[in-house]
Formats: C-alpha cells, structure tokens, sequence
C-alpha cells in the first residue's frame, strides 16, 4: 500500500465468449494493457476500429518503474488525448546534473531550443501514466478485458487463435492482427518460440521510492562513486506528490534479499540526504536489467510492440518512451492495411523503423551502462579519468554519459520517404518527426495535426492564395485523405522548417515527415502519399 | 595552435545527429580494445597508443600542454 497513491482495480465483466458455441473473429487484439498496449488501442480506436485488449491484471503497473517521458512521447500522448493530464500531474525538467564525488563535472540543459509546447522530459510515476490511459482507453470505447490470461496462440496466415483463462473460465477467441504488448517476459513469443537477443548486465539496482519535502529543484542528479554510496552511481529524480525516486547500483555480487530491507535502506539514503530531511519510504526493489531484441517485430500477424520486442537498461529513459514510439509508427499502417487501403507489406517498415530505432536505443543505452559500470579496472581508470577532467574542459563533458535520454528516431533511411528534390537546409530531412512551433494565434504547430496525412502549406502572411488552397484542398477527397494545414512562414516555424511562401511538407500521421517540396505539385504530392502507404 | 579542449571527434563524411555521439563511438572504441587485455597488457597498449598518437600531434607546444593538464588532475587526487 502506498500514502500517496491507491491502486485502482478495474472492473472484470464477464465475456461473452464463454456462452458462445462459435469462436469470436476479431479485427484486432492487442495482449497486454501496459503503457504500449494501451497506447495502440487508443490511437485504433480514434480512427474508429475495434479494438479488444487483454491483459491478466485488472491494476496498473504495480511499485516504482517508468519515471522519464520525453518530448516526443508527450507530443504522442497530446494526440491520444492524454498529454495535458500527465503534463500536469507530473514534474517537468530540462536541466540534468552530474556530479564526481564531492564535485560538480558536468550540467546538460535538454532544451537548447526553447519555443516547444511540451519540456525537454517530464517525470511521472508509471501507475498514473497507465490509470490515465485505462481511462482514457475506456472513454473511446476500446473494450478492456481484465483478469484474463492468455493461456496459448496458435498463429497462422489468416491471424491467430487464443486460449484465454478469465474468473469464469476459458474460452477461445480469433484475430485477423494480434498485437504482442505483453511486456519483457512476452508469454506470446515464447509460446511461438521465438528468440530474443542480448544479454543480461551483471549489475543490481536498488530503487527506492521516497516521501518528503524537499526544497531540491526538479532536475536530474547524477552521482558518480559518492563520498555517501562509495565506488557506486546514485541518481536522484523528483516524481509527483513529493515522491522521489532514487536509484542506487549495488553491483552484482549484493543480495537482493538483504538489501530490499528498511533498516539497511533507510541509513543509505540518510547518508545521502543529510539528517535534516524528514521522508518517507513508499516503495523499495532490487532490479537487473537485459538489452536485447527480437530479430523480428513481424511475424505474419502477429506484431511485438514495447518491451516485448525490446529491452534496454533504464539508463536514457527509453523503454517505454521507444514503446510508445512503436505504438505510434504501427498505428496508422494497422489502420490503412485493414482498410485495405495499403498492402499488408507497409507492416514490414513497421519492423524496419522501429528495428533501427531499438538499435539505436540498445546502441546508446549500452555505452551508457559501460560507461556507469565499467567492467574491468582499466575501463575504470579511464571513466574516472573523464570525470576528472570534465569539471575543466568541455571535451570530457561531452563524453560523460550517464545516460544519454530518449529522442525519437528520425527514420532517414526509410523506403517510405520521398528523398528531396530542392535544397533545404536544418534538420527535418524526411523520416524525422515533425517539430513543434509556436503560431502566431498563441497555439502550437502540432496541436493542428489531426492525425491522418496532412499537408503543412507554409504561407507569408497576407499573401493571397485561394487558388492554390483550392487546388490543395481537393486532396482531402483522395482514397488516402490529405488534410491542409496553412502555416504562417514566420518565426520558429519558418527557421526550423527552412520555410519559404509556398514550401510545403506532406507528414505521415504518425507526424513524421514524408516529403517536402518549395512548389506545389499535385501529382508529386500524390505519389509521396502512395510511397508512404507502400503502394506502388 | 594551442591544445584543443572544445569536443573534436569527428570521422569524416560521416553526419551525427546528435553531439554526444562521435565522442561515444570514441569511447565505445577505447573500451572494447582493452576488453580481451589483462591490465598489464593494457598499460602497453596505452603507451604505446600515447607514442603513437602524440608522433601524430608532433607540436611540442600542444603536447606539453596536454602533458601539464593531465598531471595536474593527478596532483589534485
Ligand atoms: C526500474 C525501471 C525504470 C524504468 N524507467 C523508465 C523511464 O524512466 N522511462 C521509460 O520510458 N521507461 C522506463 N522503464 C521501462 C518501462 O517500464 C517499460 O519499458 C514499459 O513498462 C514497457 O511497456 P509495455 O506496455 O511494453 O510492457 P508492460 O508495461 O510490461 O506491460 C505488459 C502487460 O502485459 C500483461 N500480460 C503479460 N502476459 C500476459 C498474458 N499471458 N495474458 C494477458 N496479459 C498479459 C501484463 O499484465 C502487463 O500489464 C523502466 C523500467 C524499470 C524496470
């Protein structure tokens, strides 16, 4: 039981494929009501699919996980219609501390570029993220079936066949997509005997969840081998409702057993904090960590999203931020492919993108973890080395790494992009996600995006052009619909985007960008919405 | 020229999206060589890495600076 928070329990209703003498077919399932599950479902439903989740539990995520979501993860969650309550109920920071035994070494503020809607990083127990999603989930419709336990699957070309135990008993219920959001452990991949690869980090941490009122400012503290936690990193994060969150890596020859108890707990983060602040313990675990993925995110119909086709260490905050990044890429392919409006291989670039950017993530989640625990004595000279240098001279802040935390992917490489065919300059290349930007009525450039394909037509301001918004508006009549957005080419907006009157960007409706151009052609606009699609 | 202290890894041709990474690469690079070496191996291999790095630089001037900053952080220890 925590003092700040109360588990909810969601309600069990008994399923109607118990009375049933036929198996249920159903467009999508998705197995598992984790912050990824929960995302996909959302997103289906508000492009008016039904959608089915299954998960054993009826709670959310139990004791202290998730603490870090990112800009982009919020900017996605602003979509889904969750962003201004977790905004709001969470601690925004943007400035990220770290420190070699007594001293400062190094300072990171993640917003160079001020002018973004939503700050660099927000801090947020992961049980409100998934209460807030559950409800969320539950106002649009998306049917939720707790206590129910995938028992088996049986995949095969036309979707999959599930054994599902639930408080009434079992009953079987068919797909023509599964969605495996079932978490690190994903009974679905194992029961398809699929591999996942990596390796397990030889290292334990001790998470402990604190109350207290502490004057300390909402950042990132970071510690290196501490005068108070010797030869050890230590990192310090302010979450809500005065809970903070403070990691210890213990090494792994520490018994988890004997560390987990109060009276050793409590003297540690004593030594920590100084005698003069009052807390509380609100949760405390011993934890270890694997980096590694599936070869594979599709399997015929059955797609892993999340942790279930992922893992990396918590170092960077990109488990459930690059979850909810898949949740967001595979979303709308699902959507067009069961409309039948994009062939079934659009999913494979789901498994392409999302590949790349787990590489990315396990790439840099690793040099992170080599870098906080060096392996061998050598490793550890030159770590400290680092550090020591560091408090002086940039080149050694730049290479201190205690965790290098969550940007989206940009998929440059992607057959879905139209490569450029004018110049531009800046950093939205096709493949990167769209950036936000302040507009001249006091909004923000994301909030205008729908969700299917949209057309941004950037525009000098009281330059007449009727004729072409005419011209552009017919594409929202297209088999693949293209909403216009017209954009005042002024400010951030026009510098970040390299904008000049009349450029235009086609973004995807997961908001990254598929191609632009400085003139308007309706027949190149169409064919990079078909590249988008995988239709050829 | 002077020793450069402003971060400075870069491979040519090749595009970094973000700052942090060239120096990681580096890093990652350094770490994995000494990986197969016992530390007496390793206290070789980072001579003769000095040696061969240091012929690269060749200006005295910068390389005694080097010298003066790196025995300095040790004095403080
Ligand atoms: C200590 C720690 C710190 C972390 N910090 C961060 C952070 O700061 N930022 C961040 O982004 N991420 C962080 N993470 C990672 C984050 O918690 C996970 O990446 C995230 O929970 C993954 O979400 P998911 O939906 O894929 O899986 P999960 O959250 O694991 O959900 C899987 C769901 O599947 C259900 N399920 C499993 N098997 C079955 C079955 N047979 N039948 C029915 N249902 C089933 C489970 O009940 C569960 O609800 C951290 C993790 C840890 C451990």
């Amino acid at each position: 039981m925590l003092k700040t928070y109360t588990y909810p329990k969601f309600e069990y209703r008994r399923p109607e494929d118990l009375d049933c003498t036929t198996v249920r077919r159903h467009p999508v399932l998705i197995v598992g009501a984790g912050p990824v599950g929960l995302a996909l479902a959302i997103e289906l439903r508000l492009k008016k699919l039904s959608v089915i989740v299954i998960d054993e539990d009826n709670t959310v995520s139990v004791g202290s996980r998730g603490v870090c979501y990112a800009k982009r993860t919020l900017e996605i969650l602003d979509r889904l219609g969750v962003g201004d309550r977790v905004v709001e109920k969470g601690v925004a920071w943007n400035v990220g501390r770290t420190f070699f035994h007594e001293d400062e070494v190094y300072r990171f503020d993640l917003v160079t570029d001020p002018d973004h809607e939503r700050p660099g990083m927000l801090n947020l127990q992961q049980y409100y993220l998934e209460e807030y999603l559950v409800e969320r989930a539950q106002a649009v419709g998306v049917e939720l079936r707790f206590k129910q336990q995938v028992l088996s699957v049986d995949a095969h070309e036309e979707g999959a066949t599930l054994e599902v135990q639930s408080p009434d008993g079992r009953y079987q219920i068919s797909t023509d997509w599964l969605i495996a959001a079932d978490g690190a452990r994903s009974p679905i991949r194992r029961a398809l005997h699929l591999d996942v690869e990596g390796h397990v980090f030889q290292d334990r941490f001790l998470i402990a969840d604190v109350l207290m009122k502490a004057g300390f400012p909402p950042q990132r503290w970071f510690w290196f081998d501490p005068p108070f936690h010797p030869n050890q990193s230590v990192l310090l994060h302010r979450q809500a409702d005065d809970v903070w969150r403070i990691d210890f890596q213990l090494g792994w020859e520490a018994d988890p057993e004997v560390e987990k108890q109060p009276d050793r707990v409590i003297p540690r983060i004593r030594a920590m904090l100084g005698a003069e602040h009052e807390f509380e313990l609100e949760w405390i675990s011993v934890y270890t960590f694997q980096c590694r993925r599936m070869a594979q995110f599709r399997h015929g119909r059955v797609l892993f999203v999340g942790d279930s086709a992922h893992q990396v260490s918590p170092f960077g905050a990109r488990g459930a931020n690059s979850g909810i990044q898949d949740a967001d890429n595979i979303g709308w392919k699902l959507d067009l492919v069961l409309r039948g409006a994009a062939p079934q291989t659009l999913l494979d670039t789901y498994h392409e993108e999302r590949a790349y950017a787990a590489d990315e993530n396990l790439l840099n989640s690793t040099r992170s973890t080599d870098f906080i625990t060096p392996k061998s004595p050598i490793s550890r000279v030159f770590r400290n080395a680092v550090l020591e240098l560091a408090e002086h001279h940039a080149f050694a802040q730049r290479l201190v790494n205690s965790g290098r935390l969550s940007v989206p992917a940009c998929y440059t490489h992607s057959r879905l992009n139209t490569p450029d065919l004018d110049a531009f300059a800046g950093h939205l290349t096709p493949g990167t996600p769209a950036d936000d930007a302040p507009l001249p009525d006091g909004s923000w450039l994301l909030r205008q995006l729908a969700g299917g394909f949209t057309l941004l037509y950037f525009v000098d301001p009281g330059r007449r052009v009727d004729a072409e918004i005419a011209a552009l508006t017919a594409l929202v009549d297209d088999d693949i619909s293209i909403n216009l957005v017209l954009v005042a080419a002024i400010g951030a907006a026009r510098s970040r985007y390299d904008a000049h009157h009349g450029t235009l960007y086609l973004l995807r409706p997961d908001q990254h960008v598929a191609a632009r151009w400085r003139q308007m052609d309706l027949t190149r606009i169409r064919a990079a919405v078909r590249r988008a699609c995988d239709l050829h | 020229m002077p020793l450069n202290l402003e971060p400075n890894f870069h491979e040519p041709g090749k595009h970094y999206l973000h700052g942090f990474s060239p120096g990681d690469e580096f890093y990652e690079l350094l770490i994995k060589m000494h990986r197969p070496l016992s530390e007496a191996e390793s206290i070789k291999v980072n001579a003769r890495l000095i040696l061969l790095l240091a012929n690269h630089i060749g200006d005295l001037s910068v390389l005694r600076e080097a010298m003066t900053i790196a025995t300095q952080c040790a004095t403080q220890e």
